[in-house]
């Protein structure tokens, strides 16, 4: 059987999985379309979380990024894993316990303002739009790369299949498609790598693999890393990082937009209780971590394999390094894979000292006397993951596997925030604020022709990338991070905490992140107008626009609090409202409305 | 309905007690060792790195789970005390 065939089978097999799944379980009420009921088992739901949580970046790009980072690029793991503890601690139970629909709901509500539901919902549109488009790209590159179809077929097709399961079966239909999609995703991550740590290493698990010994030269492997990329120029794989205050703040920063992301918050409501929602925030951590876990396993092989594929003489090499850096391989004798990916554009080679063979290595070294002149490859993070089978020669169903799993992953996250944005369209606009008096029939329409529109809308952000679009990090991260985080948390440990404090609060933290991301990335995104060059020097005291995100949930805090204690106590009720999310009791006959 | 509100309150400081602790953990595993610690940790070797490295990559996720059932379990633990469990 060709490639091309098993891959088919492999996708084709899992989308037959996602249309059953959308079919058994469609929503018949508005309480089925936000919160699937409400009765999802705690591990089921870790599980949906995990699938909703971790995207096509973390399938398919953050191998990458650790790969070519190293340990400067520990923040990624630490800031996307570290959120479910503040989560599962500081919001997820007492949002519960509140026993609403979306993250707007409890803001309006707590702080007894619709302008605050309605900043509220402005973040939680620009901060999930954002985030999908990403989704909607890396399914259209899945597709073309595995299927041979067009990337503008596979951004269609990838709409098709969530529109199928999300529109009808909402939250329902996504919670037990996600639990599949986790399923796919994880054995298709976890296979390659497996069998690449045995082959390096000879201990197949491949979290322990990367802390042992490299069999053909019985060096440790990291070790043998830092020595391969230190003989060709690189900075050490495990080098400590000079800037540590921003890689602190880096972290913090994913860590409070994770806790702040509402397409993950509204995971936590489909559970029974609120016991239930603190079990299943562990669940979905342990779910993420077993590919977190693997990732810098696969990232620090990856890269070793990619070296010495480049430069054979280097794999069983204990010290002669810069004899070996001499014999790169020639062009001609490259491998099948690279060939392969080459005809994608992820792989270069441009032979600048004319001598046939492929000098890759970091040109800001000066290597003249080895005769080279310049580096001659460039190797997209992205491949990384996705070339891992072919790399280590694994079968052909292990490349459909990793197909199937790569769409998994885009689908899973995508369907999750296409059901925050509709539920906030159709719930927290239409029910709430617009037609308070819709009944419950007029707000399921609502909610599915809400749920239709922001597909399309993603379809076509998908087509046309705006320039926010590789942006999720600065602005998915830092508006959740910076708006949505500290106003929920403020509104469950505060019991003095007013409207007036918490929408200033909001106000500030969202404006002064923008304010700080657009100085640098460009105002509003747009190519050329950054008021100061993105470069290290140029960042106030070293603070980069990706990691700002926590500075700004600082400015909110403080603004909040500041402007509170001048103006008005909440009412009774509100502290009444407050102490009622801090208790248990009581959450699983949360009142329908 | 005095002794239920002072029983809630007592609950809720128990709770925002808990809640440090299981936070100074997770500061210190993951800005502490993995990052501000991570040259005074240099000299534990890890597997052909430092301690620093293991933590920065694997050591402070797996501290993140533990902690977080942790959490839930005390939790669990005070919601029966207190009568506040459903």
């Amino acid at each position: 059987m060709s490639q091309f065939a098993i891959n088919l089978l492999f996708v084709g097999a899992s989308f037959v999985l996602y249309i059953g799944i959308a079919i058994w379980a469609r929503a018949g009420s508005t309480k089925d379309f936000y919160v699937a009921g409400g009765g999802v088992h705690p591990i089921t739901n870790g599980m949906a979380t995990a699938a909703d949580w971790m995207s096509a970046a973390s399938f398919i790009s953050m191998a990458g990024i650790l790969a070519s980072g190293g340990y400067g690029a520990s923040g990624f793991l630490m800031g996307w894993t570290g959120g479910y503890v503040i989560l599962a601690m500081l919001l997820a139970p007492y949002l519960r316990k509140f026993g609403k629909f979306t993250v707007p709901d409890f803001i309006g509500d707590r702080f007894y303002s619709n302008t605050a539901r309605f900043v509220a919902i402005v973040c939680l549109i620009i901060a999930s739009v954002t985030y999908v488009i990403g989704q909607m790209t890396g399914a259209g590159v899945a597709f073309s790369r595995f299927l041979e179809v067009s990337n503008t077929w596979g951004i269609w097709l990838a709409a098709l299949i969530v529109f199928l399961y999300a529109v009808f079966g909402g939250m329902k239909g996504i919670t037990y498609t996600q639990v599949a999609q986790y399923v796919v995703l994880i054995v298709a991550y976890t296979i390659p790598a497996v069998f690449i740590a045995f082959q390096l290493t000879g201990n197949p698990i491949p979290m322990f693999g990367m802390f042992s010994t490299h069999t053909e030269s019985g060096v440790p492997l990291l070790q043998k890393l830092d020595d391969v990329v230190s003989a060709l120029g690189f900075q050490d794989y495990t080098a400590d990082v000079d800037n540590k205050l921003n890689m602190v703040l880096f972290t913090l920063s994913l860590m409070v937009g994770t806790a702040g992301l509402p397409h993950v918050i509204i995971r936590f409501f489909t559970v029974p209780k609120v016991a239930d929602a603190r079990w299943s925030a562990g669940w979905a951590l342990v779910f993420i971590a077993l590919l977190y876990l693997t990732a810098p396993a696969v990232g620090s092989m990856a890269r070793l394999n990619l070296m010495t594929t480049v430069y054979p003489e280097m794999a069983g090499q204990v010290e002669n390094y810069d004899e070996a850096a001499q014999t790169p391989i020639l062009y001609e004798d490259r491998p099948e894979w690279f060939r392969t990916w080459e005809d994608t554009g992820l792989i270069t080679f441009n032979d600048v000292n004319n001598d046939g063979r492929i000098q890759f290595y970091n040109d800001a070294t000066d290597y003249a006397d080895r005769g080279w002149e310049g580096n001659e490859l460039t190797v997209n993070n992205d491949i990384l993951v996705l070339a891992n089978p072919e790399i280590a020669n694994l079968p052909g169903w292990v490349i459909g596997l990793i197909a199937a799993g790569g769409i998994a992953a885009a689908l899973s996250t995508a369907a999750g925030l296409l059901l925050a944005i509709s539920s906030a369209i159709s719930h927290d606009l239409i029910k709430t604020m617009i037609n308070p008096k819709i009944s419950e029939k007029g707000e399921m329409l609502a909610a599915r022709i809400s749920m239709g529109g922001a597909i399309l809308l993603a379809t076509y952000l998908g087509l046309n990338p705006p320039g926010f679009a590789a942006q999720t990090v600065a602005l998915a991260f830092g508006i959740a991070g910076a708006s949505l985080f500290p106003a929920l948390m403020m509104g469950i440990f505060s019991t003095r905490m007013n409207n007036v404090g918490a929408i200033a609060g909001m106000l500030a933290g969202l404006i002064c992140t923008l304010l700080y991301i657009f100085t640098y990335l460009g105002w509003f995104f747009i190519p050329g107008t950054n008021t100061l060059a993105n470069t290290p020097d140029n960042w106030i005291l070293g603070i980069s626009p990706l990691s700002f995100g926590a500075i700004g949930a600082m400015i909110n805090f403080a603004v909040a609090f500041a402007v509170s204690s001048v103006t008005a106590k909440p009412p009774q009720e509100i502290r009444e409202l407050v102490e009622s999310v801090r208790y248990p009791k009581g959450a699983g006959v949360a009142i329908d409305h | 309905m005095a002794d239920d509100k002072s029983n809630a309150a007592e609950y809720w400081k128990a709770n925002v007690r808990l809640i440090f602790g299981c936070l100074v953990v997770w500061a210190f595993v993951s800005y502490g060792c993995a990052i501000l610690f991570r040259p005074i940790l240099a000299n534990i070797p890890v597997g052909g790195t430092d301690l620093g490295f293991w933590f920065a990559q694997q050591g402070s996720i797996l501290t993140f789970i533990v902690l977080i059932f942790f959490y839930a379990w005390r939790m669990n633990k005070l919601d029966q005390k207190f009568g506040l469990g459903e």
